[in-house]
């Protein structure tokens, strides 16, 4: 049992023909924010799905809270949010997420403070259906804040969100850090990685990039990470 | 086991709750049954024999065909919006969630059934020499097969087109061979076989039979359970399709 929140080594996805990951490796410790970064496509949903043991890799191995990816202990010890807002439509902002808290073993206090986070409250009694997008994508953030998870996988949860509400939400997740949950966080907007200790940079299945935003700046010689990340791409070829 | 039961019930408040919202399907699931068996009895207007020899058979089929169409829908938008995935990644076991279906669309079925039996044999003139409450019994059986057989055609569709052509797929051939166009010892002898086979023909079986009999035969009961053996059989396959994980 490794002190990890997150030991990857050597993982490949394969389907079919198509490599969706090649030879990825890398580990994240407790309490880290890490950005994992790279244009659409890249592969980082699959990377996320491989850590929610909802894909199966190919090779390698995947450790995740000490457990193998996928491992019953983790369901309860996990929130995950997906690219698409995966909440019911034809439901209340509050009955989606008291369904889901009784799913995680949550109470009713988590479902208001989950709600009051993503500062939906007022709306709690709105159809999900009826809402923007964005409050869509805040309604799916909320139910993986109910159950106190140990490990947030959030898969480009922050697009789409007005800039002030964007700042708001990184606020909670340093605090989460700050609390000792492990969050891995994707996007493709590279200023995100502003906010992040440690960078995971994809691109055409391979990572690129795992290591902290200052000395990605400093090898690369660039002043933003995007000018970076086109450096490495670059050198890649 | 407190934890199962919970989600499983929290499972069926939650789809009870959904189609409160949805006013319109649920005029359509109370309200079209009896105005076909009302549109029936006005066929039959001047042949009210015939009309009493098959509509015990149609309240079996009616309750089905709604439910499969209803359950293979709503399971499989499940599946495409990632409710599913993401329902799947927390600890509700796959019992918890089938089992909660099961009883959302079983009481709805059951509601179905209750009240078009009633209207049928209140106003319709449907006179049957069974006792009354095993029509009703039948009927909510069958409605629960439409259940268990939507739930396991969803995992076999990938979109909402395919899923609706499953009902011609599924629930037409067990229409033709059920035994109501024609009685299952006038048919070639490999169709009756065949007939043999499918659920809807005991379903079928059984109204004809308590429409004729006053006391409920051996072979009443037999089409019963054989119903409710398909339900769990069904029932059961639909939930190996469910998957945590996939390749």
């Amino acid at each position: 049992m490794s002190n990890f929140a997150i030991d990857v080594d050597d993982l490949s996805v394969q389907k079919k023909q198509k490599i969706l990951l090649g030879s990825v490796s890398f580990r994240v410790e407790q309490g880290a924010i890490v950005g994992l970064l790279g244009p659409s496509g890249a592969g980082k949903t699959t990377l996320m799905r491989t850590l929610m043991g909802i894909q199966i890799p190919t090779a390698g191995k995947v450790e995740v809270l000490g457990k193998n990816a996928g491992d019953k202990a983790n369901r309860s010890k996990i929130g995950y949010v997906t690219q698409a807002p995966s909440v019911y439509g034809d439901l209340t902002v509050k009955q989606n997420l008291s369904y889901f808290a009784t799913l995680v073993g949550a109470d009713k206090k988590a479902v208001a403070a989950a709600i009051k986070k993503v500062r939906l409250h007022g709306k709690d009694k709105q159809l999900v259906a009826t809402l923007s997008g964005g409050e869509r994508t805040r309604v799916s953030l909320a139910v993986a804040l109910l159950g106190d998870p140990e490990l947030l996988v959030l898969d480009e949860p922050t697009v789409g969100l007005d800039p002030i509400l964007r700042r708001d939400l990184w606020k909670i997740f340093s605090e989460m850090a700050r609390d000792g949950k492990t969050l891995i966080i994707s996007s493709h907007v590279m200023d995100e990685a502003e906010h992040c200790e440690q960078l995971l940079l994809v691109r055409d299945s391979v990572l690129l990039w795992n290591e902290g935003k200052d000395k990605l700046l400093n090898t690369t010689n660039e002043s933003s990470v995007e000018d970076a990340f086109i450096k490495l791409m670059e050198a890649e070829k | 086991m407190i934890f199962h039961i919970r989600a499983t019930f929290a499972t069926t408040k939650r789809i009870l709750q959904q189609l409160s919202h949805d006013h319109r399907t649920l005029a359509l699931i109370f309200v079209v049954p009896c105005l076909l068996m009302g549109l029936l009895s006005w066929l039959y207007v001047d042949n009210v024999k015939v009309f009493q020899s098959i509509a015990p058979s149609l309240l079996a089929i009616f309750p089905m065909v709604i439910m499969f169409l209803i359950t293979s829908i709503a399971t499989l938008r499940e599946r495409t919006t990632g409710t599913l995935e993401r329902i799947l990644t927390m600890p509700i076991a796959k019992t918890d969630l089938i089992f909660g279906y099961g009883f959302a669309f079983g009481l709805l079925a059951t509601l179905q059934a209750v009240i078009v039996a009633t209207i049928s044999l209140n106003w319709l003139g449907v006179d049957i020499q069974g006792p009354n409450e095993l029509l009703i019994l039948i009927a909510v059986v069958d409605a629960l097969l439409g259940v268990a057989l939507g739930l396991l055609a969803s995992a076999f569709a990938r979109t909402e087109f395919q899923a609706v052509q499953f009902m011609p797929a599924i629930i037409i051939p067990q229409l033709l061979l059920c035994g109501l166009l024609v009685p299952l010892s006038k048919m070639p002898d490999a169709l009756e076989s065949i007939a043999r086979l499918l659920p809807m023909t005991y379903a079928v079986e059984a109204m004809q039979n308590i429409t004729t009999q006053a006391t409920t035969s051996s072979e009443t009961w037999r089409d019963i359970l054989t119903v409710i053996a398909w339900v769990v059989v069904a029932i059961t396959l639909g939930s190996l399709t469910l998957r945590r994980r996939s390749k």
